[in-house]
C-alpha cells in the first residue's frame, strides 16, 4: 500500500515539475529518484511482513501478502531498469517529458492498485488507472501518424474492453449469493454455477485475456506496439503485461478455487492459441519492433500457463516470468532505440562494431528463448512444471515446448545479424552509447544470469511471511 | 557434499574460468593460455584416474542444494564411462586447439578460444552430471558456443547449415525437457540433509527408481530417444551431420565427431536404458535395425563422396550406429565393446581429421578428385594416416579392433542377421577409407599437391603419441573394460 501513496503522489510532484522546471534534464532524475523511493517503501513494507506506512483503512478492499509485494518489487525494479537505460529516450519523445514520467508513475499506482486488490471494483479502478495514461502515452509522438493511429485504436478498443469487464462484474455481483464485490467472497465451489455467474466469468476471461494481449484478443498488439513511441513500448510491454497477468491470476485464484477445473479448457484454447499466432507471425516480421511486439504476445502464451495450472508452481512461474520477461524485453528495447533502423539488418554486424552491447543483446535474447542459465529459462521450466502438475494435459506442454523452439527461429535471426553478416555502418546513433548505458546493460545482463542460475534469491521473498 | 574441490568440479571449472577469461586477454596472449588451460584439465584427468577406488568416492563426488523446492541439487559424479569420456574431452580438445593454433587463419582468437574452453567445460557436464536438470542445464550450455563456432568461424553456406543443426538439437533438448518434467512426476520425494522435504526428485536415482506406468514409459522413452538420436546420429535424424561437418572450421569438426556424439551414447547409456529397462527390451529391435540402415545407408555415401570432410562424417555415422546398435543388444560383450569403441573412435576420428586439417590446409582444397600422390611429397603424414586409417577400419592390433569385434559378437548373439548386416558396413567402410588413401596419397603427383611439404617435428610427434596410444589400446583393452564394468551392471538384464 506504500507502493500506492509513493506513486500517486510521485505522479503530481512531476506533474509540477513540468509547470515550474524547465530543464529536461531534472524530471528524469526526479523519476529515478521516485522509482527508488518506491522500491525502498515498497521494501520496507515487504519486510515488515506486510505493515505499511500509514495504516488507512481500506475496507479490505485491498490486501498484500509476501506474493504480491514481492511481485511488485520486480516490477518496480523492471521501472527503475528502465529509466535508468532509456531515460535519455524519454526526453526525446516531445516537449512535455515531465509529463510522460508523471504518467509512468499514474502507471505504477494502476499496476500496485491491480496486484493487491481484493475487490471487483478495485479491480476496475486499477486496470482503468493503469490503461488511460498508457492511451495518452502511445500518442504522445504528436506529429507521428502512427503514433496517433495507434492510440485512437488503442483507446478504443481499450475503453470496449473495459465495458466488457465491467459487465461481467456486474453480472457476477447480480449471480451470486452474497451479493459481494469481494473476490473473497466468491468461491463457487463445484456445484453447477448459476448462468448469470458463468456469463460474467466469460465476460471477464474476455475482458482481462484483452490487457494481457492473449489471442484471439490481440489485435491491437502489434500495431499499438509498433505504433507508439519506442520506449512507451518498452515500457508497455513489459511492466504493464506483467501486472494484468497478475490481476488475471489472483481473480481466479481467489475466486474460482476449486471450480476452476471447468475453465481450464477455455484458457487451455486461450493459451495454444496465443503461442500459435504470436510465434507464426512473428516468423515473417522484417522489423525488429514489431517482431518483438509479436513475440510478447508468444511470451503472454507461456504466461498464460500460469493462469491455466492454477498451482504454486505456477505462481513461482509468473514471479519469474515478470521478472525475466521484463528485463530482458526492457534491455533488448533498449538496445535497439540507439539503433539507426529498426529492422534486422539495422543488427548487422553489431558483433564487430559494439561487442558490448552485442553481448548484451544476445543474452537478452537467449533468456526470450529460454537458454539454461538465462532467468528465461528458469520461468519457462516453472511453467512447464506447473502445467504438468495438471492431469490429463502434458498434451500441452508438448504443443508449448514445439512453439519455443519455433521461437528460436526469429530470435536468433537477429543474433545471426548481430555476430555472421557483416556491417554496412555503423548502425548505432553517434554519441548515444554512454558508459552509464553500458553498465546498466551488464548489470541487467548479471540480473538474467543470477536468476537463471539461482531463481531461489527471487522466490524466496515469495515465501517471506 | 565435498569439503575440498573435487575432481568434477574441476574438470567444470577450470574449462568454465579459462573460457571467461580468455575473452579479456589481448590477442596474442589469448591461445596460449587456452592452451594452458586445456592442457590443465588433461592433467586432472591424468591424476582422476588414479583416484578411482571407493576410499576417494567423496573426491570424486559433489553435490550442492539448488532448487530446492524442486528437489533439485547441482550433482556431479564420475563413474566408469564418465572417467572414460572425460578423459577423452580432456584428450581431444588440446588436440582440436592444436589444430586452430596450426597455420592458422583464425581471427578473433580470443572469443573462438573462449568458446572452445566453454564448449568444453558444458560437455564435460554432461558427462558428469548425476542431476536431471544440471544434465539439461549442461546439455544446452554445450550446444550453444558450438553454434557460435561453427557460425563464425565456419566455410561459406555456415550460417543455414549451423542454423539447422542448432533448430535439430534444440528441438530434441526441448523434448527431453518435456521428458524430464513428465518423469519427474513419477519420482519419490526428495529429503535433504537439512530435512526439507521437496514432493518429488529430480535426482538419477531417483528417475531410476520412478514408478512409471508402462503405457507413459513407452513414450517418455522416445521423447528422450529422440534428442540422444538426433546427437549421435541416428538415421532418419541425422540430416544435420554431414553438412555441418563438412562446413564447420575442423577444429570445432572434431569436438563435434569425436567428444560430442558420445553426449548422445552416454545419454542411451546413463540415462534411456536404466531408466526404462523394460522399454529398451521391448524396442530393441526397432532401435538396432534403425541404426543398421545408418551404416549401410552412411557407408554407401561415404564411398560415392568426393568431399573428404563429407566422406569422414558419413563414416562416423556408420561407427556410432554400430555403437548404438550394440548397446541396445542387451549382450555383455555388445556393451563392453560399445563402450570401448566410444573412447577409441574419439580418437581416431580426432586424429583422422587432424590428418584432413593438415592436408586441407597445405593443399587449399578438400575433394579427392583435387588431390593425389602425396606420399611421394609427405612421407610421414602419410604413414600417420595409414596407421589411423587402418584403426578406424578396426584391424587387428589398432584400438578399433577389439571393440568392433565384441559389438559384432554381441549382436550375432542377439540375431545373426544383425552382425551379418552391421558386417557388411565394415567391409565398405574398408572399401572407401581404402579408396580414400588411394586418392589422397598414390597416383601422380596433381597440382594442388604439387607444393606441400612434409610434417614438421613437431607434428611427428603428435602423431607418434597418438598412434602409439591408438595401437597400444589394441593390445591392453582391458583397462577400459575394467573401468566402465560399473555402468554395465546398471544396464539391467543382460545376458
Amino acid at each position: 500500500m506504500n507502493a500506492i501513496l509513493i506513486s500517486a503522489i510521485w505522479g503530481v510532484v512531476l506533474m509540477f515539475t513540468g509547470a515550474f522546471v524547465k530543464s529536461k534534464q531534472t524530471p528524469k532524475y526526479l523519476a529515478i529518484v521516485g522509482i527508488i523511493l518506491l522500491l525502498i517503501g515498497n521494501g520496507i513494507e515487504l519486510y515488515q511482513e506486510g505493515v505499511p506506512f500509514f495504516a488507512y483503512d481500506t475496507m479490505n478492499m485491498l490486501r498484500t501478502s509476501s506474493f504480491n509485494l514481492t511481485f511488485l518489487e520486480v516490477l518496480f525494479a523492471g521501472t527503475l531498469m528502465f529509466f535508468l537505460l532509456s531515460g535519455r529516450d524519454v526526453e526525446k519523445v516531445g516537449e512535455h517529458v515531465a509529463e510522460y514520467f508523471a504518467l509512468i508513475f499514474f502507471v505504477l499506482c494502476g499496476v500496485a492498485i491491480s496486484c493487491t486488490y481484493n475487490n471487483l471494483l478495485m479491480l476496475f479502478l486499477g486496470i482503468e488507472i493503469m490503461s488511460i495514461p498508457l492511451y495518452v502515452l502511445t500518442g504522445s509522438s504528436k506529429l507521428n501518424l502512427k503514433s496517433n493511429e495507434a492510440a485512437l485504436k488503442y483507446f478504443l478498443m481499450g475503453a470496449f474492453s473495459t465495458g466488457i469487464l465491467l459487465m461481467g462484474i456486474a453480472f457476477i455481483y447480480g449471480g451470486n449469493v452474497n451479493g459481494s464485490f469481494y473476490i473473497n467472497q466468491l468461491d463457487f465451489g463445484t456445484q453447477a454455477m448459476p448462468t448469470f455467474i458463468a456469463v460474467g466469468i466469460v465476460l471477464l476471461i474476455v475482458a482481462l485475456s484483452f490487457k494481457v494481449s492473449a489471442a484471439p484478443f490481440h489485435f491491437w498488439t502489434p500495431d499499438v506496439y509498433d505504433g507508439s513511441p519506442a520506449v512507451f513500448t518498452s515500457f508497455m510491454s513489459t511492466i504493464v503485461k506483467a501486472a494484468g497477468f497478475f490481476a488475471f491470476l489472483r481473480l481466479f485464484k481467489s475466486s474460482l478455487g476449486s471450480a476452476a477445473v471447468p475453465w481450464q479448457d477455455l484458457i487451455v484454447f486461450i493459451t495454444i492459441l496465443t503461442l500459435l499466432i504470436g510465434n507464426v507471425t512473428a516468423v515473417f516480421q522484417r522489423s525488429v519492433k514489431r517482431m518483438l511486439a509479436y513475440s510478447s504476445i508468444a511470451q503472454a502464451g507461456f504466461m498464460l500457463f500460469s493462469i491455466f495450472a492454477m498451482n504454486e508452481r505456477g505462481e513461482e512461474g509468473l514471479l519469474l516470468y515478470a521478472a525475466a520477461y521484463s528485463f530482458a524485453t526492457i534491455g533488448i528495447f533498449a538496445i535497439l532505440i540507439k539503433l539507426k533502423d529498426y529492422t534486422i539488418d539495422g543488427f548487422n554486424g553489431l558483433g564487430k562494431t559494439h561487442p558490448l552491447l552485442a553481448f548484451c543483446a544476445t543474452i537478452f535474447l537467449l533468456s526470450l528463448t529460454g537458454i539454461p542459465l538465462t532467468a528465461g529459462f528458469q520461468s519457462k521450466f516453472f511453467m512447464l512444471l506447473a502445467a504438468s502438475e495438471v492431469a490429463g494435459k502434458m498434451w500441452v506442454v508438448i504443443v508449448a515446448v514445439l512453439f519455443a523452439a519455433v521461437s528460436a527461429y526469429y530470435y536468433f535471426r537477429v543474433i545471426q545479424a548481430m555476430y555472421f553478416k557483416p556491417a554496412t555502418e555503423d548502425n548505432v546513433e553517434p554519441n548515444e552509447v554512454t558508459t552509464g548505458f553500458k553498465i546498466c546493460l551488464v548489470v541487467c545482463v548479471g540480473i538474467i544470469i543470477l536468476l537463471g542460475v539461482y531463481p531461489e534469491f527471487l522466490l524466496g521473498w515469495k515465501y517471506s511471511y | 557434499m565435498g569439503t575440498y574441490i573435487t575432481f568434477p568440479e574441476l574438470f567444470v571449472l577450470i574449462p568454465l574460468l579459462g573460457g571467461i577469461i580468455c575473452f579479456f586477454l589481448p590477442k596474442n596472449l589469448a591461445t596460449n593460455f587456452a592452451m594452458f588451460f586445456a592442457l590443465a584439465t588433461l592433467l586432472v584427468a591424468f591424476i582422476a584416474l588414479r583416484f578411482t577406488s571407493e576410499a576417494h568416492i567423496s573426491w570424486n563426488n559433489v553435490s550442492y542444494e539448488w532448487l530446492k523446492q524442486l528437489g533439485s541439487t547441482y550433482y556431479l559424479g564420475i563413474d566408469g564411462v564418465g572417467r572414460m569420456l572425460t578423459l577423452l574431452t580432456a584428450i581431444g580438445f588440446p588436440i582440436a586447439m592444436y589444430a586452430a593454433m596450426y597455420k592458422s587463419k583464425i581471427e578473433n582468437t580470443r572469443s573462438f578460444f573462449g568458446l572452445m574452453l566453454l564448449a568444453e567445460a558444458g560437455i564435460m557436464g554432461v558427462f558428469l552430471a548425476y542431476d536431471a536438470l544440471t544434465f539439461y542445464f549442461f546439455w544446452e550450455l554445450a550446444l550453444i558456443p558450438m553454434y557460435f563456432l561453427c557460425s563464425i568461424w565456419g566455410g561459406p553456406k555456415r550460417i543455414p547449415t549451423t542454423f539447422k543443426f542448432f533448430v535439430y538439437t534444440f528441438v530434441g533438448s526441448l523434448l527431453m525437457l518435456v521428458g524430464i518434467i513428465y518423469l519427474y512426476s513419477f519420482t519419490g520425494p526428495k529429503v535433504f540433509n537439512d530435512g526439507t522435504t521437496s514432493m518429488h526428485s529430480f535426482a538419477l536415482t531417483a528417475f531410476y527408481h520412478a514408478n512409471i506406468p508402462p503405457t507413459a514409459a513407452s513414450w517418455l522413452f522416445w521423447l528422450f530417444f529422440a534428442a540422444f538420436a538426433i546427437k549421435m546420429p541416428i538415421f532418419p535424424l541425422h540430416t544435420w551431420q554431414p553438412s555441418t561437418y563438412n562446413q564447420s572450421p575442423t577444429p570445432v569438426t572434431m569436438v563435434l565427431s569425436g567428444i560430442m556424439v558420445k553426449m548422445g551414447l552416454l545419454g542411451v547409456i546413463r540415462w534411456l536404458i536404466p531408466i526404462f529397462p523394460a522399454v529398451a527390451i521391448n524396442v530393441a529391435d526397432i532401435v538396432i535395425i534403425l541404426s543398421l540402415i545408418g551404416i549401410i545407408y552412411a557407408s554407401c555415401l561415404a564411398i560415392v563422396q568426393d568431399n573428404l570432410k563429407k566422406l569422414v562424417a558419413y563414416s562416423s555415422i556408420a561407427h556410432i550406429g554400430l555403437m548404438c546398435a550394440a548397446i541396445f543388444s542387451s549382450t555383455t560383450l555388445g556393451i563392453q565393446g560399445a563402450f570401448l569403441q566410444m573412447f577409441n573412435h574419439g580418437i581416431n576420428i580426432i586424429a583422422l581429421w587432424l590428418v584432413i586439417d593438415i592436408i586441407e590446409k597445405q593443399t587449399g582444397v578438400k575433394k579427392l578428385s583435387q588431390l593425389g600422390g602425396l606420399a611421394t611429397k609427405a612421407p610421414a603424414l602419410t604413414i600417420a594416416l595409414v596407421v589411423i586409417a587402418c584403426a578406424n577400419i578396426a584391424l587387428p592390433l589398432t584400438n578399433g579392433f577389439i571393440g568392433e569385434f565384441m559389438m559384432f559378437a554381441g549382436l550375432w548373439k542377439m540375431n545373426p542377421w544383425y552382425a551379418a548386416v552391421a558386417g557388411l558396413g565394415v567391409i565398405l567402410a574398408a572399401v572407401y577409407t581404402l579408396n580414400m588413401i588411394q586418392k589422397i596419397f598414390f597416383g601422380p603427383v596433381v597440382e594442388n599437391t604439387a607444393g606441400s611439404q612434409d610434417i614438421g617435428f613437431f607434428q611427428k610427434v603428435v602423431f607418434a603419441v597418438i598412434i602409439i596410444g591408438i595401437i597400444y589400446l589394441g593390445i591392453f583393452p582391458q583397462q577400459i573394460i575394467d573401468m566402465t564394468s560399473i555402468n554395465l551392471q546398471l544396464m539391467g538384464n543382460i545376458e
